[in-house]
């Protein structure tokens, strides 16, 4: 499993990433978590509201900060 | 007396028992009464402006906006941006997927004026503390800037001086789910908190400060150096704005006690103005796709307008 955290590196973008590591910890899964910082790549995956949350490449949320526990839904 | 002063004098001198008619409970008055109307306005605000929201998506922007002429679409591009949420780092990929869509550089351009310039923290802000008059005033040419310095970008053929890149990206079409009406008033309260949470400090910091002025300032002591009878004053409140970055919510009120120490209704206008939307950095992002040339532009034609909206509005007041 894949988890990309989209972002040009602001405040909520370091706090996404925490509640993912720590979702990811939680569930006991297996997945790797990347930040993308780059903003051509960021745009190509049609988020135009950072942070973006992105696993296996599908966009699950956008412009906001979900939880550990919502992301952790998202996983499944 | 308005039912926020009576219920702060109600606090401040039988609750907490501070004598009345001394410099401290005015001062504490001031402050609570502020910060009360203020929240109470912030919150009914953002909760309306976020349940639009819902409705009004970046990706739904972008298609209604994709191929618009100008005038037409720089009206349109200019109130959108209005319930826009705007943070300056969603400006470099909002500018991506505008251009990506279509979106032609000056409509692109007036929607990323008016989204950080003319939006409901300020809106509520002004309509608390200065009421629907300079309120109406701000909004208005607020949209008025938005839409003619994006007009006027987009007449100078400066498509060359976005990089490169930027033409090259090829978005996916992100899916939106339909939303419920449940689902609406969900997103709008947890915005609400959010956004709440985050202004707070700098309402207090700001209504703080300003309750000091009020308290400790004399009457009239800005009526010199910034009253209507000084024209470099306008100019130079936009350069002190550049460097103070997007705090509309802890400055409005310290304007607020400005101007009843005697600073003009223009130059007022003009720094709230200049704070909120000509920010250091987001000049710096902006860099990212624009070129310095457009960059510099894109500066100078807001401070520019900031400075005639001060100007003009100091010459009809006096």
């Amino acid at each position: 499993m894949k988890i990309e955290i989209l972002g040009g590196g602001c405040a909520n973008c370091a706090k996404l990433y925490e509640n993912a590591k720590k979702a990811v910890s939680d569930s006991g899964r297996k997945a790797t978590i990347a930040k993308v910082t780059d903003y051509a790549k960021i745009a190509s995956y049609g988020v135009m509201r950072t942070p973006a949350l992105v696993i296996d490449g599908e966009v699950k949320s956008e412009g906001r900060v979900p939880g550990a526990d919502e992301i952790k839904k998202m996983l499944k | 007396m308005d039912i926020f002063e009576q219920f702060a004098s109600w606090l401040v001198n039988g609750v907490l028992g501070v004598a009345a008619e001394s410099r401290a409970s005015d001062v504490a008055v001031y402050f609570v009464a502020d910060t009360v109307k203020i929240s109470v306005l912030l919150t009914i605000m953002i909760f309306l402006v976020s349940i639009l929201r819902t409705f009004i998506t970046p990706q739904k922007v972008r298609k209604w906006l994709g191929g618009r002429k100008e005038g037409v679409g720089n009206v349109l591009a200019a109130l959108l941006g209005v319930p826009t949420p705007f943070c300056s780092c969603s400006a470099v990929p909002l500018f991506i997927g505008f251009v990506e869509a279509g979106v032609p550089l000056g409509v692109t351009f007036s929607f990323l004026i008016s989204a950080p310039l003319v939006n409901e923290v300020a809106a509520a802000l002004l309509l608390g503390l200065f009421g629907w008059k300079i309120a109406a005033l701000y909004i208005g040419t607020g949209l008025f800037i938005a839409i003619f310095a994006g007009m006027a970008i987009g007449r100078m053929n400066m498509e060359s001086e976005v990089e490169g890149f930027v033409y090259e990206v090829r978005s996916k079409n992100l899916k939106e789910k339909k939303m419920s009406l449940e689902e609406r008033i969900g997103f709008a309260k947890s915005e609400t908190i959010d956004i709440t949470k985050r202004v707070a400090p700098y309402i207090v910091l700001g209504v703080a400060l300003g309750a000091f002025i009020h308290g400790f300032v004399p009457v009239g002591f800005l009526a010199g150096i910034a009253g209507p009878g000084n024209p470099l004053a306008v100019p130079v409140a936009v350069l002190i704005g550049v460097p103070l970055y997007s705090n509309a919510a802890g400055t409005i009120p310290i304007v607020q006690a400005l101007m009843a120490k005697g600073m003009a209704l223009g130059t007022a206008l003009a720094f709230m103005m200049s704070v909120t939307a000509l920010s250091l950095p987001e000049m710096i992002i902006l860099r990212k796709v624009l070129k310095p040339k457009l960059l510099a532009l894109f500066a100078l034609i807001l401070a520019v307008s900031f400075v005639a909206v001060g100007l003009l509005f100091n010459a009809i007041m006096a």
